[in-house]
């Protein structure tokens, strides 16, 4: 076996770990748990050493994981557990808070692709909660609510582009900025136009999704009934790696990212690329945003996106600026809160540390302990005036 | 020739040495533009959704307190002014002390968005020291209580500094993760169940922290301690103006730091260790940040709520201040004073609601500290002005 297997297979036994104490297996003995965790971590260690660093540290934090994670069900009660654990729903939930992680991660890919940094995805996300909501009760309908998210993200996505790419300001300046005037904004309009009522409780509403494949066994509880935006993320993840990693559009916006000036040399209009980038990233944001209003909890409140702007940006860091990977981690951050959410039955306190795993993970990624996330050569520095 | 146009900087500068550049060359001049314009447009704001912009502005300045130092008030006003202003330099400290923790960050160019990770690690150790160690001395509780706040703020920043210079990680994502981490331990510690929530039994169902002992409390030198009068933390705060201003501009570290800000390659090249400026410095804006933690809890909150943690938006506050006061002492002191006056102007507590609903001021005081931010990302108005004066400069010299 190569290095690199072994590696592979320490992740495996990592998961196995955690996988063997809980439904529908549930086995009650901790030993099982601790030696297929101590397999993980030797294993790990043993690609580490081998040279084959990224996967043997992935294999050990994954034992690590397992242990902790295994051992804590071994010692709570199988009730509970069967509670807790229920795999169709923890993946139909998994699905539906990686969602609005999945429309921010994928629009921040194609700002920091084209090297313009976007920490405003959290102002964009919450621009497109509101918008999308408002735009739904006007119109009275959730397509036309969408469409008027879409165009708000872009519009505001349009003022960082104006003063990163055009002003040449520092663009973690302007987007904290962003991110400040996004808060005033809908705060403003929300309070002025709702007033202390909130939004209508018969606000239209983005409808689910009917698959007739509720006799699969697994497949049929998480899969069956979505919710159309949750299939839409997934699309739009495959959309962007054929549109960025596929296409000569793409080819452009990864050029402009790495090198602004061999591009501009070669004849591409790197300005213009970055503006369209920006204004993509804003309007796929603000779908993420009207998820949530519109989507998921039927209401917009003040500052209702809390942090998940931060957490897809996190999300992309730590897929490493590609789509698979970033869908990858947005999955595993949405899994962390699908259990948080299921977790209170025996633990409130302990499940509200589980909200913080994704900053610690990507905390992780970005030291490159697991392997060092590169961000695109040029992510930051505007182009330079000729 | 005493000031650069944009043109002409050299490549790649970071973000401190473009904010010096500009410091040479706007003075205060663009800072009162940019606040200018910002409010202007919150006043378009507020026209625009049928509401009086001149009388908006008036009730929130009478909100800020300022008039106190009018010399024709009446007794009854003058009293009622008192109070507000009491409350608006409640919030000046933490502000000074926020702004600080990024300006000093921005000198060595650095950019520490981690103020409010640092602020409420500083509270959270200070109201558990504040609250615990019943009968010790008060003066001996007060300072340990804020000793604790300065090093778990300065530890907290640490771990960016030290990310920074083992691995070279961006201090921005790290410090961005910090601040989540922190508000989720946060409110872990004081949620239901809680290792630090309150063992009050008759708040079993609240989640919040155990009081600070009186001991530990911060005496209160202008107005009734009842009613949350002045505490003397102010004089904390200014303080560390005075510090942050002696460290910039009389010590090696400052001229260190600088150095490194101006530009990290040449630093190193003459001989400074580069890697130690920048977890100093991130340790040291931790500090401020936390000692603004613990200021607040000690001088007037007494207590941390699950909820007010998140919703804690000081820190960026911070920023803005920062950028605004040019990162320098006395313009750190001058952001503060008008963004505390800002977010006290429109409180509930202070605004006239006849006039204009504290709701929707509030969401006003975001927008117009957003715009600021947003203006003087790019100094666009600097760099107007400067294009402005060179081409008169040039044509006089034509002429």
């Amino acid at each position: 076996m190569t290095p690199k297997r072994v590696g592979w297979a320490a992740v495996a036994l990592g998961i196995l770990a955690f996988f063997v104490a809980v439904p529908p297996l549930t086995v009650r003995s901790p030993i099982v748990v601790i030696v297929l965790a101590a397999l993980a971590m030797a294993a790990g260690s043993y690609a580490v050493t081998a040279g084959e660093k990224r996967i043997g540290w992935g294999g050990i934090v994954a034992g690590l994981v397992g242990l902790v994670g295994g051992y804590a069900a071994t010692q709570s009660g199988v009730a509970n557990l069967e509670r807790v654990v229920v795999w169709g729903a923890l993946g139909a939930a998994t699905l539906r808070y990686a969602t609005p992680l999945i429309f921010g991660a994928v629009g921040g890919l194609f700002s920091e692709r084209s090297g313009v940094v976007n920490i405003a995805l959290e102002g964009m996300m919450l621009m497109g909660a509101f918008f999308g909501a408002w735009g739904a009760d006007m119109t009275g309908s959730w397509i036309l609510g969408l469409v008027i998210a879409v165009v708000a993200g872009s519009a505001f996505a349009a003022i960082h582009a104006l003063f990163a790419i055009s002003f040449r300001a520092d663009q973690i300046v302007s987007g904290t900025a962003l991110n400040l005037l996004a808060v005033g904004i809908t705060g403003y309009l929300y309070v002025q136009v709702y007033g202390d009522l909130g939004t209508p409780d018969d606000l239209p509403s983005v409808p689910n999704v009917s698959l007739p494949i509720d006799w699969l066994p697994l497949f049929g509880d998480v899969f069956g009934d979505l919710n159309l935006l949750v299939w839409l993320a997934l699309a739009a993840v495959l959309v962007t790696w054929i549109v960025v990693f596929r296409t000569p559009t793409g080819l452009r916006l990864r050029s402009a990212g790495e090198n602004p000036l061999a591009a501009e040399t070669a004849g591409l209009n790197v300005v213009r690329t970055r503006y369209y980038a920006v204004m993509a990233s804003g309007g796929l944001a603000a779908l993420g945003g009207a998820f949530l209003s519109i989507g998921f909890l039927h209401t917009f409140t003040q500052n209702m996106t809390a942090g998940r702007g931060f957490i897809a940006l996190a999300a992309l860091i730590f897929g490493r600026w590609k789509p698979g990977l970033a869908l990858a981690a947005t999955l595993l951050f949405g899994f962390g809160s699908a259990l948080a959410s299921r977790l209170p039955v025996f633990s409130p306190s302990g499940a509200v540390l589980f909200q913080a795993l994704p900053y610690v993970l990507t905390l992780i990624a970005v030291t490159g302990l697991i392997g060092r996330s590169v961000p695109p050569l040029a992510l930051g520095r505007p182009l330079p005036r000729s | 020739m005493s000031a650069l146009p944009d043109d002409e900087l050299p490549p790649n500068m970071t973000v401190a040495s473009r904010a010096a550049v500009y410091l040479r060359s706007g003075g205060f001049v663009a800072p009162l533009i940019t606040v200018l314009v910002a409010f202007l447009a919150g006043g378009l704001v507020v026209l625009a959704t049928g509401h009086n912009p001149i009388e908006t502005y008036q009730a929130i300045f009478k909100g800020t307190g300022f008039n106190w130092v009018f010399p024709w008030l009446s007794e009854d006003d003058r009293t009622i002014a008192a109070l507000a202003l009491q409350q608006t330099l409640i919030t000046t400290t933490p502000l000074i002390l926020t702004g600080l923790a990024v300006a000093f960050a921005f000198r060595c160019g650095l950019f520490n968005i981690g103020g409010q990770g640092q602020y409420i690690v500083g509270s959270i150790l200070a109201v558990w020291v504040g609250s615990s160690f019943d009968g010790m001395p008060a003066l001996l509780h007060i300072v340990v209580a804020i000793l604790a706040g300065i090093l778990s703020g300065a530890a907290w920043a640490g771990i960016a500094g030290l990310l920074k210079a083992v691995t070279g990680t961006n201090e921005v994502i790290t410090t961005i993760m910090l601040n989540w981490i922190a508000i989720w331990v946060g409110v872990w510690l004081f949620g239901l169940g809680g290792p630090l929530q309150n063992d009050d039994p008759t708040r079993v169902d609240v989640p919040v922290s155990n009081d600070v002992l009186a001991g530990a409390k911060l005496p209160v030198f202008w107005g009734d301690a009842q009613l949350q009068g002045l505490h003397i933390g102010i004089f904390i705060a200014l303080a560390a103006l005075v510090v942050f201003w002696v460290l910039l501009n009389r010590t090696t570290l400052g001229y260190e730091v600088r150095a490194v800000g101006f530009s990290p390659d040449a630093a190193e090249a003459s001989g400074i260790n580069v890697r130690r400026n920048y977890i100093l410095v991130m340790a040291i804006c931790g500090a401020f940040a936390g000692l603004g933690g613990a200021l607040d809890v000690m001088g007037w909150q007494f207590r941390i709520a699950t909820n007010d943690i998140p919703a804690n938006q000081l820190a960026f506050f911070g920023i803005a201040v920062a950028l605004l006061g040019r990162n320098t002492a006395i313009g750190t002191l001058l952001g503060a004073l008008l963004f505390a006056g800002l977010i006290n102007g429109t409180s509930t507590r202070n605004l006239d609601p006849s006039v204009f609903e504290p709701q929707l001021a509030t969401n006003l005081t975001y927008m117009i500290q957003g715009l600021v931010v947003l203006l003087i990302s790019t100094d666009v108005l600097v760099v107007y002005l400067l294009r402005l004066r060179r081409r008169r400069r040039t044509q006089a010299v034509a002429a």
